[in-house]
């Protein structure tokens, strides 16, 4: 009995043996919230990274994606790229925590994740030390970037460069309508995501002569925002600019309209204004937002690969559409993946290298940016977003006007006409 | 900063208040009768909620009326509770007792999210919308309707426990087990009964929540904090301290937020809570 086990176990190496010879596999950390109240959008962008491991590790014919067409990686034999996933609650604690795990007894190649701008901060002090590239495709933080670390790098926009956006489309409808947005209300939740987003809007508001007439900030967790809309019922900004998460921005539009307060316009900063579930669940409540995003699907006009990837991901989402964090997502983890292809090796080292002298162009993206190139702070620079309004229960680009697919409906319909 | 406005915040912190104080009634009962603190109470609202969502979903039953069904279920899970967990651990440690209840917690909110995922779930027009307009002040109906609701609740509760023969039966297990038992009242049913009304009053705050706000597996925290420190503010075991406590940090996370600076809510709630715990630390209406 002996003998045949020990035989069946010397036949199963022997049968190993040439695959652990012929490539190493490239191994990947992922982390996002799997639990707790951010955890859809968590699973959706594991989903995404997903996608693109099957994109990457299979045979696939999408004209313009690039590791599509072979099996594997390339420029490492073939290599497959291979994920360990870990949760970190939204956590910063348990972000570092995972992320050690990862680099100490997985031993990874690189990490990616995290959403949570928090984590990401935490986390990739972690890789920094360890010298192992963290790559980030989903958290808008500017701070992120501005911290000098050679090992960091963000694929996707952050909020400055959002808000740049916002600001460029209200100077440009002001001088479209010969109209005077002047003041804005500013409403954030207070980790450092909402209070990164606001403080900077505050900061830029100032520069380019807005007027700011309130600023509140408050916890995402909250049961009630009964007095931030009273605050900013009576202050009545021209313009509101909310940075809020999926549960809070339910419970303010539901306290808005409970109170009545109308804001001419509100142009938010993503986030829970774009969760799946956000237009289903509040119907015509959400009439008249507008939203940034760095992607929607009515981009799908004029990048038809988007379909394409849309119905691989549906296989891994459990039939769920892309939408914009898994979209980012999915563009972060390839541009892991074709760096570490052109760096031909697995070694951190090289992997930064290849990262650092990367060039993406536009097309081979599934969203509107004009290309992934990292300046020398590890940020993305080629990025560009777009402002989307929800326009009878869906969202459609609004600005910049030339590749809008829909004219803005302003003043955004009051309580009382939606 | 106008009368109205002021009034305004004073209608909403009521409002607000009301629930708290009926979540927190659930919670102190429970403490009050077999000295157990239920740290799982969050993840029964949040089951609570739930059941009216579906029942709105699947059924079609409006939050309003599903209420009576949303009360039965909560009171057999309550029940079950009690015989499956609690009724193992009642002469235990504390220790034991709080990672009883705490692992009870962490097992729901578990379970909640692998049956239903973590997505955001809302009832769509529900029978109670709009607001009624008193002149300038505007209220929520329904918050109005869910604070009204939760009043009733709440008179009817202490009306059981203070003058009928079962609520009197509950105060005696309360007091002393041991002697209630030798004078005939069987303690097992009382707390079985205990956990089924604490359950039943989660369950009447948070269908009446969910003509307003969105159910997820974690929404239950929140309130079950604040249901902690009205518990602790209003006295360990009084019911009528809840409602007190209750209303007090309804109108102090509210006025608070309006007057001085939103993003300090907790701070003002929290700060009168050790008030009043360094000046009066068995609470405005505790026996201990």
């Amino acid at each position: 009995m002996r003998k045949t086990i020990i035989s069946i176990l010397a036949f199963l190496s022997l049968m190993c043996a040439p695959a652990i010879g012929y490539a190493q596999d490239v191994k990947i950390g992922v982390i996002y919230p799997l639990t707790g109240s951010s955890a859809q959008i968590g699973k959706d962008a594991v989903a995404a990274v997903n996608t693109a491991l099957d994109i990457i590790n299979n045979k696939h014919d999408i004209p313009g994606m690039p590791l599509a067409i072979n099996e594997g990686l390339a420029g490492l034999d073939g290599a497959k790229v291979s994920i360990v996933v870990g949760d970190h609650t939204g956590k910063p604690d348990v972000g570092v925590s995972e992320t050690e795990k990862m680099l100490n007894k997985d031993g990874v190649h690189a990490m990616y994740g995290a959403y949570f701008s928090s984590v990401v901060a935490a986390a990739s002090t972690v890789t920094e030390r360890a010298g192992i590239p963290f790559v980030n495709g989903d958290s808008a933080s500017p701070k992120l970037t501005s911290r000098g670390l050679k090992y960091f790098f963000r694929v996707g926009p952050h909020d400055g460069m959002f808000t740049q956006l916002m600001f460029e489309f209200i100077q440009d409808f002001n001088k479209k309508n010969n109209a005077n947005l002047n003041t804005l209300g500013i409403l954030h939740e207070d980790t450092l995501w909402g209070s990164d987003s606001g403080s900077t809007q505050n900061k830029m508001a100032k520069e380019q002569g807005f007027k700011v007439i309130e600023k509140i900030s408050y916890k995402a967790s909250t049961t009630t925002l009964t007095s931030e809309v009273q605050r900013l019922k009576l202050k009545d900004p021209d313009v509101l600019l909310p940075s809020q998460y999926t549960a809070d921005a339910f419970l303010f539009l539901n306290t808005a309209k409970e109170l009545d307060y109308n804001p001419k316009l509100l142009i938010a900063q993503n986030a829970g204004y774009v969760d799946p579930t956000f237009i289903s669940t509040l119907g015509d409540k959400a009439e008249g937002v507008i939203s940034r995003s760095p992607f929607n699907t009515d981009l799908a006009k004029t990048i038809p690969m988007i379909g394409t990837i849309n119905e691989i991901f549906k296989k891994h989402s459990g039939g769920r559409d892309l939408s914009d964090v898994p979209a980012r997502a999915f563009t972060g983890f390839m541009a892991l993946a074709v760096a570490i292809n052109n760096a031909g090796s697995t070694d951190p080292e090289k992997i930064r290298e290849a990262l650092v002298n990367l060039d993406i162009p536009g097309e081979a993206l599934i969203v509107p940016y004009r290309g992934i190139k990292f300046g020398p702070d590890g940020q993305n620079e080629a990025v560009r977003g777009v402002l989307m309004q929800v326009q009878n229960g869906k969202y459609c680009t609004v600005y910049p006007y030339e590749l809008a697919a829909c004219d803005l409906v302003y003043p955004m319909p009051t309580w009382d006409q939606k | 900063m106008t009368l109205e406005i002021i009034l305004q915040a004073i209608v909403a912190g009521l409002m607000m208040g009301l629930i708290y104080a009926l979540i927190a009634a659930g919670l102190s009962l429970i403490f009050g009768l077999m000295g157990i603190v239920n740290f799982a109470h969050g993840e029964h609202l949040m089951l609570s909620m739930f059941t009216s969502f579906w029942l709105w979903s699947l059924l079609g039953l409006d939050p309003l009326f599903s209420v009576p069904i949303t009360i039965l279920l909560m009171a057999v899970c309550g029940v079950l509770t009690h015989y499956l967990l609690i009724r193992y651990i009642l002469e235990a440690k504390m220790l034991i007792q709080i990672c009883a209840t705490f692992g009870l917690s962490i097992f729901i909110r578990s379970v909640a999210q692998l049956l239903w995922t973590p997505d955001y779930r809302n009832v769509q027009n529900p029978l109670i919308e709009g607001r009624i307009e008193l002149g300038t002040i505007y209220v929520g109906q329904p918050q109005l309707f869910a604070s009204l609701i939760c009043l009733l609740a709440f008179i009817g509760l202490y009306w059981f426990v203070t003058k009928t023969q079962t609520g009197l039966a509950l105060q005696a297990t309360a007091q002393d087990r041991h002697a209630a038992e030798i004078l005939g009242i069987p303690s097992d049913k009382m707390f079985a009964l205990g956990w089924a009304i604490g359950l039943g009053c989660v369950a009447v705050a948070g269908s009446m929540m969910m003509n307003y706000f969105a159910v997820f597996t974690d929404v239950g925290i929140n309130f079950a904090l604040f249901a902690f420190v009205a518990v602790a503010l209003g006295g360990f075991g009084s019911i009528i301290g809840c409602l007190y406590a209750g209303i007090i940090i309804g109108l102090v996370e509210s006025l608070g937020g309006l007057l001085i600076d939103p993003s300090f809510k907790l701070l003002y709630v929290f700060a009168i809570y050790l008030l009043v715990v360094i000046y009066r630390p068995q609470g405005l209406f505790g026996r201990y």
